[in-house]
């Protein structure tokens, strides 16, 4: 049964602080960033006025909130915490050991250019440059998505055969500053009692014989040691044990979005992906974030004039959704993956090679190239979507010649 | 702050542990005797939580699978000791208020060492302490990266050779002085600080309960002699560890932030009202090979009068603070 919602004017930031404040963590430690100040600011409200009775610890460092998560998420509790960019980059040294300790985080990032240059506004290159930290990684459209995905992902991190912590991401400014009526549960109870069936229960496990809470609870009857030194005989076993977590992950992120969507009513795609105009399509697009707004917009535009166009966005990046890239894209003919994050001495942006990677599997596979876009919030308007859609109509029709890559709206 | 309790050595020796044997710290290390004392001294041992930074007693008490501890524990990294541990306490506060956590919220101590104190932890534990957690860090002092092969810290004495200051043909070990972490922290002026020597036990747990029961942060300075690093054979350790205080080197006092009162105790004490007690520093210096070049091949009498007025300087200045005209 769809749950009882209200409508309210929310940007980005503000669905996040509103996801944060219907879930309730049990502690947000959390420093400021443009352009996620504004979560830890309307939290901070929501901390105030006392509607929530989380513990919101404001760090000196990025550093210290991801340190302070894992002590919380260690003690049993419900972490969270928003970053982007440069704050993302001071604690990557702890997301590898969040993941490595199975401590279900949620944490949310605006995503913004990485210095330098200094700047504020959109680009994937900070979440990219974590994509190897052992993180479920879900991108966002919008403000919606937001508010539901970041409800979700304490779901996703929590379950059993999952306990890994997730990166909820959207664009910065361009999702995290643009208001949109946003749906929001009336009841704050339908979030934290019916969806994530009340205060998180850890994980049990067996030590030396005995069933324990993987926690840092006294009572346990043997206490836990977190974070010890594991070296060449055990080490290697353990990293297995978490990429197999991460493929568990790959189910839970879609079960947990079904079951959401029965009390929300709202549904992205299968939850791993968001196809589009797919079906028939000759011309495939790839991308994330907020740009595949426009994309949908320029698609119209072509379809309208007969051209086989579809895009298929990523909602899902870790663990990365192969198998459904195979299966959406094996009957296209050329696929242009919009890249928005560096590619310093790669063959190409991230999403690219792994896309590109992924459907050498199929007997015959599509030409795959890359565009690289909309670095440091260069602007991204349609005519820039439509002169690259076209040039892949080229390349399916032999007129253009195929290349690896591209870059969009830079003066060379 | 509670009236004095003044435990005997049975009384002491009659509490558990919580670190256990088979743990690969060295012979002669002083930290395990630190972390025993520290647990003896908390009124409610077993609703406690441990958090660790990296560093020799982490590295060497938890090679998995195996584990000397025998309270919830938890490493999270180098520098960020005092940011986790305001994640634990957070949590538990949080979990109490809501009715999930429903006893008294653990007491927490964290085990922190030099490196991991002074220079790359120094941030977050100001942050920490800054914030008003309460918890009880417990600095053991061996004055070097002793995990990564005795480099050079904040902490480092003057004149001490390390790896990364070394006693060369021109330069005869570390040019600076130790920081004052102990000052510092009590300049946060909302923490209960206190420097301990594992040698004088009695003082130690008195101060360390007196720092877990303080409604707010805690901070517990204690020298930890440390044999591979200071080049002296194991059986001296707590001989020399004495004499870091008896020297006036690492002198005992607490600050109450209550009162903003700096306090001489113990031995210090006794020294204080005993000036002509105090040892000579050489006596320290000449048990430890990190000292060697001070003596030979030529003997230093310069650097070591430069150090016995430095450490004299020093102490003057505590007896100032805690209220003694000299
Ligand atoms: C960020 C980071 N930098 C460096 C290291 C390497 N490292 C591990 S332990 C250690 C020294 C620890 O020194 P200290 O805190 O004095 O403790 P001790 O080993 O002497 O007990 C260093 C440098 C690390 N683990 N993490």
């Amino acid at each position: 049964m769809v749950e009882e919602q209200e409508e309210r004017l929310l940007n980005g930031d503000e669905a996040t602080a509103w996801a944060a404040y219907h879930v309730e963590p049990d502690v947000v430690a959390a420093y400021p960033i443009t352009p996620q100040t504004i979560i830890v600011e309307r939290f901070s409200e929501f901390v105030a006025d006392g509607l929530v009775r989380t513990e919101f610890v404001s760090v000196e460092s990025e550093h210290s909130a991801m340190s302070a998560c894992v002590g919380a998420a260690a003690a049993g509790g419900r972490a969270f915490t928003a970053t982007a960019a440069n704050g993302l980059q001071l604690m990557n040294e702890i997301l590898y050991i969040a993941s490595s300790l199975r401590l279900p985080i949620v944490m949310a990032v605006a995503n913004r250019a990485v210095s330098g240059p200094i700047n504020i506004h959109c680009d994937h290159t900070d979440a990219m440059n974590v994509r190897d930290a052992g993180w479920v990684m879900l991108f966002c459209e919008d403000a919606q998505e937001v508010y539901d995905t970041v409800i979700q992902a304490f779901k996703i991190a929590e379950n059993p055969n999952v306990l890994l912590p997730v990166i909820v991401s959207f664009d910065g400014f361009l999702i995290s500053h643009t208001a949109q009526k946003v749906k929001v549960f009336k009841d704050p109870s339908v979030v934290r009692e019916k969806f994530l069936g009340g205060p998180r229960k850890p994980a049990k496990i067996k030590l030396m014989g005995q069933e324990v809470e993987l926690s840092l609870n006294p009572k346990n009857p043997v206490p836990v040691t977190f974070g010890p030194l594991d070296l060449y005989d055990y080490y290697f076993e353990h990293k297995r044990q978490q990429s197999l977590a991460m493929q568990n992950a790959y189910n839970v992120v879609k079960e947990v979005h079904e079951e959401y969507a029965r009390l929300s009513g709202r549904r992205y795609g299968d939850g791993v992906t968001v196809p589009y105009k797919l079906d028939d399509a000759e011309i495939a697009v790839v991308a994330m974030g907020s740009a595949p707004g426009t994309m949908r917009y320029v698609i119209d535009e072509m379809r309208e004039e007969g051209i086989k166009i579809g895009l298929l966005r990523l909602r899902l990046f870790r663990p990365f959704p192969y198998r459904d890239i195979m299966e959406k894209l094996k009957h296209v003919k050329v696929v242009g993956v919009f890249d928005r994050a560096q590619d310093q001495g790669m063959m190409g942006g991230p999403l690219f090679i792994e896309t590109r990677a992924a459907l050498y599997e199929l007997e015959s596979r599509p030409k795959v190239v890359n565009y690289v876009f909309g670095l440091g919030g260069r602007d991204t308007p349609p005519e820039m979507f439509r002169e690259a859609f076209d040039e892949l109509v080229g390349i399916s029709k032999g007129t253009v010649k195929p290349f690896i890559r591209k870059y969009l709206g830079v003066r060379e | 702050m509670q009236k004095k309790w003044v435990p005997t050595p049975i009384e002491i020796a009659k509490k558990p542990d919580y670190i256990l044997p088979g743990h690969r710290l060295c012979a002669g290390c002083a930290a395990p005797i630190i972390v025993k004392l520290t647990l003896k001294a908390v009124p409610n041992p077993e609703n406690t939580v441990l958090v660790n930074a990296t560093g020799c007693l982490e590295v060497a008490t938890t090679i998995f699978p195996y584990t000397a501890w025998k309270r919830p524990w938890i490493h999270n990294a180098f520098e960020n000791a005092a940011a986790t541990a305001s994640g634990v306490v957070a949590a538990f506060k949080a979990l109490k208020k809501k009715g999930v956590w429903k006893d008294e919220e653990p007491t927490v101590i964290v085990f922190g060492g030099d490196g991991g104190t002074y220079d790359i932890g120094l941030q977050a534990l100001s942050g920490a302490i800054e914030r008003g957690h309460k918890f009880t860090y417990v600095l053991y002092d061996n004055e070097a990266y002793m995990n990564t092969g005795i480099q050079r810290s904040g902490s480092t004495p003057f004149a001490a050779a390390t790896t990364t200051s070394p006693a060369g043909k021109v330069i005869p070990g570390k040019p600076q002085w130790k920081k004052p972490i102990g000052f510092i922290i009590a300049a946060h002026m909302n923490a209960y600080v206190a420097t301990v020597n594992p040698y004088y036990w009695q003082d130690f747990v008195v101060k360390v309960r007196k720092a877990v029961e303080y409604d707010g942060p805690s901070f517990i300075h204690a020298i930890s002699t440390c044999d591979r690093g200071w080049r002296f054979d194991p059986s001296l350790s707590m001989r020399i560890s004495k004499l870091a205080t008896d020297t006036c080197l690492h002198p005992l006092w607490e600050f109450d932030p209550e009162t903003r009162e700096f306090k001489i105790t113990g031995q210090s004490l006794y020294l204080a009202k005993n000036p002509d007690k105090i040892i000579p520093v050489e006596e320290y210096l000449k048990l430890q090979g990190r000292f060697r070049h001070l003596f030979k091949p030529v003997r230093r009498d310069d650097l070591i009068k430069t150090i016995q007025d430095r450490v004299m300087k020093e102490w003057k200045y505590l007896l100032k603070l805690a209220g003694f005209e000299s």
